[in-house]
């Protein structure tokens, strides 16, 4: 009688264990790869590796929560913000932005100089720098990496801020060389103002030439440059680590360890915070903040503002959003005040499309305000006195210039009934949102979060008529031969101050023929634990954890 | 019984060729470009066209199709298009985590379903009855995400008991042989880290279990009442067996036929369909990989990860059918 228990008992662990033996057959052959990876890694840094865990025992492990895993670890390969927030920690580049701003300062580059015509960039490098394999930084490993980014579409970062195309793959940068040991010359093939800033961008960290040509195709995962965190583990979906650079050439870390972990919920996240697991987190519902500040043992660190969110209107689209009248009726009939409600206090209003810390802004641009009557009889004046309907495009999961999507849209929908105006609201996921397949909006939100703190960055890729095309920034396919005049003239004019003059001007021009309704600009929050010290975020989106401290 | 299983395996050939067909027709009717996805929101259209072609997006769907069936026979499941990763290199990594978390949760959920069950049906119309079927009701009933959220919220942020999500606490280390963690523990004799990968398991396991467990305690329950109403079964109290062996002896083997195969379709529905529990207790598992493949359009691992789900699924019906020769001998299969 036990025995038939112990039979049925025995049954359920054999249909158990077979399930599992099933299985790590499959995970056996595939794991080994893997583990042999993570060995040859392993003895490379064991000593690292034994500094880590003695820091972590210390608790000097800066824990860092964000919704997804990072792509690739290598930066001029991605343009997402949660690998570049890692590769930041991992590369440096020829300069580097200030700490708050987006003015450059030196970083492996030491100094530089420009010739007369603009077009040749001189860099003199570092000469006591070395790649975390050992290797040295040099010019030749400048050049190598320029080189690299030539050769493929895949090198996304090049290719949009150098303008590479099919035939010429270089862009505007004709020409790369070493023309010393530890001096690097660019030639450029038309004078690019923002060229310097461009540089500091995180896209353009520079790699270790041997640990690329080591790992081939692998490198993704095997990030080896010079910054002031080493890369040591990434399990995917889950975590990635790095150990502190003893011989970082700035200022060395003041943790021994950072970890990445990724937990992909919004809320459990924040609980994660609240239960101590982690020290700082990104993506907190604009909800919770609220939370944090009250919260006595947690702090709001708020990014500066270098984004925009915004409804482009379809002015290629026949019809209503052709009408320049139309486009200015919408733009009074909504009360932005009342919009940004929904921003809990992190958004401010947006009157041009750049931010209004950037330079070149156009202060002296007034916003249409909110004037439903003054709507109502432009759209008279346009011959739609009698309403329309018209289809609004909006995407479902927030994103950091609209943290709330569904309900700004609904809340536009609101305000537009008011003139008469009926909107259809089409909700999409983001990919599906952008992919320019579906040009049948009349309306549709977007953002964009600056890249280099040239205001090049946003009038040139959203606005300009070359961008007009579903596939690239122009979502307003906004189609004006002046703008694309003074924004072209501006690309290539060294002087800041006329460059500054030409970009006001052509915010005028935008402003009055109102191909957007801009939203605002945002300061998206982070929440961390109040002993993480000295953290500053830059405006570009991420920034290099070596000054952060935890206290104890 | 051998000629059977070999025509169940045969009969694979077809399930996962109609499989394959449904999936790449589906991610091929989403609306989005895995180009576009990969290169981000700052590409430029040349960028666009020299991937795609590349990537091979522009070939006719039937040589897509081809490629794809291809690789596949020769057991190439191909790299993500997204991160370059080797898929099957991802899959090793994550299947284990989600069917460690299932089996968990299965177990949960069997052990506590199928006694809530018997005893709820031996009881019928006890306050154990009324308590345990209403609370089986609230189980199938219960939204994970709330579910999930709120346990994390009692147990990590207020009592500070269990690890709040993630499989492993980030100061552990442990050696991965399997991507078992509880398994690669005892492997290396690592104590400490299979008490904190077991501390990891339990909110997630019971998360994930809930519905399972109230699916099976209420199918036990019915199953067992019709049992235990069996000409047999009174025979068998009137030959003065003790109760405890009819219930457990004649009745529930009997009864166990039904709640079998629930017991069969929720574990392999547990396997593709863990998304939500993942996402709240950031578990890396498959149902999470698929779910952001699909988001990101990597067509590449949708179609490969869900024919390997499909095969486990198919797999773990055999080991059900078969099962069921134990528990009723009268069944045979030829």
């Amino acid at each position: 009688m036990k025995k038939r228990y112990l039979l049925m008992f025995i049954t359920f662990l054999f249909m158990v264990a077979l399930v599992l033996s099933g299985c790590t057959d499959d995970a056996g052959s595939g794991s080994d790869g893997a583990s042999d990876d993570a060995n040859a890694e392993d003895q490379g840094q064991a000593d690292e590796d034994e500094q880590a865990d003695e820091g972590s025992d210390d608790g000097n492990t800066l824990i860092f929560g964000r919704g997804n895993d990072s792509l690739q670890l290598d930066p001029a390969a991605v343009t997402d913000g949660e690998s570049i927030y890692v590769t930041n920690q991992i590369y440096d580049t020829l300069v580097q932005y200030e700490e708050e701003g987006t003015n450059v300062k030196p970083s492996l580059a030491t100094d530089w100089e420009v010739s007369d015509n603009k077009l040749t960039w001189t860099f003199q490098l570092r000469d006591d720098v070395k790649f975390h394999d050992g290797t040295d930084f040099n010019a030749e490993a400048v050049v190598y990496n320029f080189e690299r980014w030539t050769t493929s579409a895949e090198f996304t970062y090049y290719g949009a801020m150098f303008r590479a195309t099919d035939d010429n793959p270089k862009g505007i940068i004709e020409n790369v060389e070493a023309t010393d040991e530890y001096e690097v010359q660019f030639t450029l093939s038309e004078p690019n103002a923002p060229f310097l800033n461009t540089l500091a961008m995180a896209a353009f960290g520079i790699a270790s030439p041997e640990s690329i040509e080591k790992h081939g195709e692998d490198f993704f995962k095997n990030p080896v440059g010079t910054g002031p965190f080493i890369f040591e583990e990434w399990v995917p979906d889950d975590s990635i680590t790095l150990t502190k650079n003893e011989d970082y050439f700035g200022e060395a870390a003041k943790v021994d360890e950072v970890i990445f972990r990724t937990i992909p919920d919004n809320g459990a996240r924040f609980m994660e915070l609240q239960a101590g697991s982690i020290d700082i987190m990104n993506g907190l519902n604009p909800q919770d903040i609220q939370n944090v500040e009250s919260d006595e043992n947690l702090q709001a660190i708020y990014r500066p503002s270098m984004n925009v969110g915004y409804m482009a209107f379809n002015t290629d689209k026949e019809g209503p959003m052709s009408e320049k009248l139309v486009r200015q009726a919408i733009n009074l009939a909504i009360d932005k005040d009342e919009l940004l409600k929904l921003y809990e206090g992190i958004g401010k209003p947006a009157t041009n499309p750049i931010p209004p810390s950037m330079w070149g802004h156009n202060d002296d641009i007034e916003d249409y305000g909110y004037d439903p009557e003054e709507a109502k009889s432009l759209l008279s004046q346009a011959g739609y006195g009698d309403g329309m309907d018209l289809v609004l495009h909006t995407f479902s999961n927030p994103r950091d210039y609209m943290p709330q999507p569904k309900v700004t849209a609904q809340a536009i929908q609101e305000m537009l009934k008011d003139v008469n105006i009926n909107v259809e609201i089409i909700e999409n996921d983001w990919d599906t949102h952008t992919s320019g397949e579906d040009m049948s909006y009349d309306m549709k939100f977007l953002g964009w979060i600056g890249d280099n703190g040239d205001p090049d960055n946003f009038l040139y890729y959203l606005l300009d008529k070359d961008n007009a095309t579903p596939d690239a920034g122009n979502t307003a396919m906004y189609k004006s031969n002046e703008v694309h005049d003074l924004l072209i003239e501006a690309q290539s004019e060294p002087d800041q101050d006329k460059r500054t003059e030409l970009y006001m001007e052509a915010q005028e021009i935008i402003h009055e023929d109102a191909p957007w309704l801009p939203i605002a600009h945002t300061t998206p929050p982070l929440a961390a634990n109040k002993n993480v010290k000295n953290y500053v975020p830059h405006p570009t989106g991420s920034e290099p954890f070596n000054l952060i401290e935890i206290e104890k | 019984m051998l000629k059977y299983i070999i025509r169940r395996l045969v009969m694979l050939i077809p399930v996962l060729l109609g499989v394959s067909i449904l999936t790449f027709s589906l991610v091929h009717l989403i609306p989005g470009d895995p180009a576009k996805s990969m290169l981000g929101e700052k590409a430029t259209e040349t960028q666009l066209e020299l991937l795609r072609e590349e990537m091979g997006l522009n070939d006719p769907y039937i040589v897509q199709y081809g490629n794809f069936i291809g690789k596949i026979l020769q057991g190439d499941l191909g790299e993500s298009i997204q991160s370059k990763e080797d898929i099957a290199v991802e899959i090793a990594q994550k299947l284990p985590a989600t069917i460690e978390l299932t089996i968990f949760a299965m177990i949960l959920a069997m052990v506590i379903g199928i006694l809530a069950g018997v005893i709820a049906a031996v009881k019928q119309y006890s306050w154990f009855d009324n308590v345990s079927m209403t609370g089986a009701l609230f189980g199938v009933s219960l939204p994970i995400f709330w579910l999930g959220l709120m346990m994390i919220w009692v147990f990590a942020v207020e009592l500070k008991i269990l690890p709040p999500s993630g499989r492993l606490a980030s100061t552990v280390e442990l050696e991965t042989i399997t991507n078992f963690y509880l398994l690669d523990s005892i492997l290396s004799g690592n104590w400490g880290a299979f008490k904190d990968a077991f501390f990891h398991l339990l909110m997630p396991g019971l998360a994930l279990g809930t519905i399972p467990m109230a699916v099976i305690a209420r199918m036990t329950r019915s199953s067992m009442l019709e049992v235990m109403g069996q000409d047999y079964i009174r025979t068998a109290a009137a030959k003065g067996l003790k109760k405890q062996l009819i219930i457990f002896q004649h009745a529930l083997k009997n009864a166990f036929l039904p709640v079998l195969t629930i017991i069969g379709l929720q574990f392999g529905f547990l396997l593709g369909g863990a998304v939500l529990t993942e996402t709240i207790f950031s578990w890396p598992g498959i149902g999470r990989y698929v779910y952001q493949a699909v988001l990101a359009r990597d067509y590449q691992i949708v179609q490969s990860t869900i024919l390997i789900i499909a095969t486990i699924f198919v797999l773990v019906n055999l080991l059900t059918d078969i099962l069921y020769k134990y528990f009723d001998p009268r069944i045979k299969y030829e």
